[in-house]
């Protein structure tokens, strides 16, 4: 049996906070996005430094963090974008457990590097699953906290099964990513590669693109050198995924993210690698991202490397384990 | 058509299987019966499907199936499946639908738009069976076709923010209709009491890529009457046969 314990009370609810977990699958041909964590491999983090399963749903911030005021004990965590945290306006470190108690105020700040950071709280953010998730999908209301992003007075909870951790758990520092201001993406070509001209295809390889404002959990709008079409443009819309770079008339590029429509009708010249869109996911706007091609072998033997740091960090960092 | 179906790869975990390149009913009905197929077979690996216009997409985990294995096995699904593909029955539905008026602000510009009366869209618009082609743009949102010629109409100009929830628009030769309040750029000539997608139905979408739907003309009162019905779960738009 499962307990939800309310932990938070919104005080500022952020820019845009949303519940999320590793997403809803099997609903696109519904027309329900995948949604979930934009940044798969800091949720992951976030959840294993408080021993949860590493899907469990998190908050996730966006730009600026919420501030928060603890409704009984608990011990979360903060990974991601590099962001300040601080408990009763005393500083506290991101990729490690933290510990609240009733009545603490956790603050935190403005993210510095990368767009987005994870906040974890042992035992999983509580809210319905909703079509096999609990990640928040704002454009139709479903999930999280009634389908939308934080407010203030909202109540957070917590599944409260677990016995507190004994111990600290921490990131070893040759695991926390690097939230540069240039994001290197492996992509494989196509499905509509016959669409663009070979010299379309080359300008989209070598030149960095720049994450215009318009960005959000849908997709980002990129700005760039044009990336020429063929003759014959394919314009008949079909299935997106999140990661598929779509070149509609102007020529400049649009990543789908993990919350964009499920079909579209601009060609597809690339998709970016599973593996790799925890990288675009801390993307922000004025941030450049570069297109690197790779084979779909080449693809599919980085998941599986991807996959395995994973459980390589995760046994590592359950090593590193020390006292509060 | 194509002569045979193409299959090309999406990202690192996805197959298309290309059918045709045009929109039309013949094709997309090839789309939606190999779904079925591909569906019944529960390859391991395979992780869900999205039937499109003149596609399937086939989403896979490339660490349980290899994608040379995939294409090779969706082939021999598709040699097998060959000769049935053309029985599958569909289901049909009908939407009641109140046209014009505020729910329907732009049946008159769609007449005048082809020297018709209002009466004369909503019979062309109602007396045909549409193909749900796919589901997309928001969630439960079924993209019909084929219009008849006579009532296609392109999109608006410039879109609207807000279209109500339950407007039935048309654009091009396809109709649609709108599960929830969304911006959009179609021509809305009604709207439809029936609620089209709730997440807590199993499927979450009243309409499924492959049904059949026809518009029925209703009265506002009737309009009511059936929006209550169906609020409440007790009004069933399917055709049993």
């Amino acid at each position: 049996m499962s307990i939800a314990m309310k932990l938070f009370r919104v005080i500022k609810p952020g820019f845009f906070t949303t519940v999320q977990d590793l997403g809803r699958h099997g609903f696109l041909k519904y027309g329900v996005p995948i949604s979930g964590a934009m940044d798969d491999l800091s949720l992951r983090f976030a959840n294993m430094l408080v021993g949860n399963n590493l899907g469990d749903a998190c908050l996730e911030l966006t730009m600026l963090g919420p501030e928060l005021e603890a409704l009984h004990d608990a011990q979360i965590a903060v990974a991601g974008g590099d962001i300040s945290v601080q408990i009763n306006e005393q500083d506290a470190q991101m990729w490690q457990t933290l510990r609240v108690k009733t009545g603490d105020v956790v603050s935190l700040g403005r993210i510095q590097a990368g767009c987005r950071s994870y906040l974890s709280v042992r035992g999983g953010v509580n809210v319905p699953i909703v079509l096999g998730s609990r990640s928040t999908y704002v454009r139709c209301e479903i999930g999280g906290i009634q389908g939308r992003q934080l407010k203030a007075g909202d109540e957070i909870e917590e599944f409260d099964v677990l016995q507190p951790l004994g111990f600290r758990l921490s990131v070893p520092r040759d695991f926390v990513p690097d939230f540069g201001a240039e994001a290197n993406v492996r992509v494989v070509l196509g499905p509509q590669l016959k669409s663009f001209t070979e010299k379309g295809v080359e300008t989209f390889l070598s030149n960095p693109y720049m994450v215009t404002i318009e960005a959000d959990r849908m997709g980002y709008r990129l700005e760039g050198p044009a990336i020429e079409r063929g003759e014959l443009v394919d314009t008949i819309s079909d299935a997106i995924l999140p990661g598929a770079v779509q070149v509609p008339a102007s020529g400049k590029p649009i990543i789908t993210m993990c919350d964009a429509q499920t079909t579209g009708g601009y060609p597809k010249i690339a998709a970016v690698l599973s593996s790799d869109m925890h990288i675009l996911g801390q993307a922000k706007p004025n941030n450049w991202v570069r297109f690197q091609r790779t084979t779909l072998s080449e693809a599919h033997r980085a998941l599986v490397k991807y996959r395995d740091k994973i459980r390589t960090i995760e046994s590592k960092l359950l090593q590193q384990r020390t006292s509060f | 058509m194509y002569p045979a179906v193409r299959y090309i790869s999406f990202g690192d975990h996805a197959l298309i299987m290309e059918f045709g390149n045009s929109i039309n009913p013949e094709v997309n009905r090839k789309v939606h019966a190999f779904h079925d197929v591909i569906s019944n077979a529960k390859l391991s690996g395979v992780c869900e499907c999205v039937p499109t216009y003149r596609s399937l997409l086939i989403t896979y985990d490339p660490t349980k199936i290899s994608y040379e294995k995939l294409v090779s096995e969706a082939k021999s699904l598709e040699k097998m499946s060959k000769a049935g593909i053309s029985e599958r029955k569909a289901r049909k539905a009908i939407v009641p639908v109140v046209y014009g008026g505020d729910f329907g602000p732009d049946i008159t510009r769609v007449a005048q738009c082809h020297n018709l009366k209002e009466k004369d869209v909503i019979r062309i618009h109602a007396g045909r069976e549409y193909l749900v082609y796919m589901i997309g743009f928001i969630a439960g949102f079924p993209y019909l076709g084929e219009l008849a010629d006579e009532i296609a109409t392109p999109r608006l100009e410039s879109p609207r923010l807000r279209v109500p929830e339950g407007s039935v628009g048309i654009a091009e030769r396809q109709t649609g209709v709108y599960p929830r309040e969304a911006p959009g750029g179609w021509h809305i000539i009604g709207r439809t009491p029936l609620k089209l997608f709730d997440p807590s139905w199993q499927p979450p979408a009243l309409l499924q890529s492959g049904d059949t739907v026809k518009f029925r003309p209703v009265s506002i009162d009737e309009f009511w009457q059936i929006h209550s019905a169906a609020s409440r779960g007790s009004y069933d738009p399917f055709i049993q046969e």
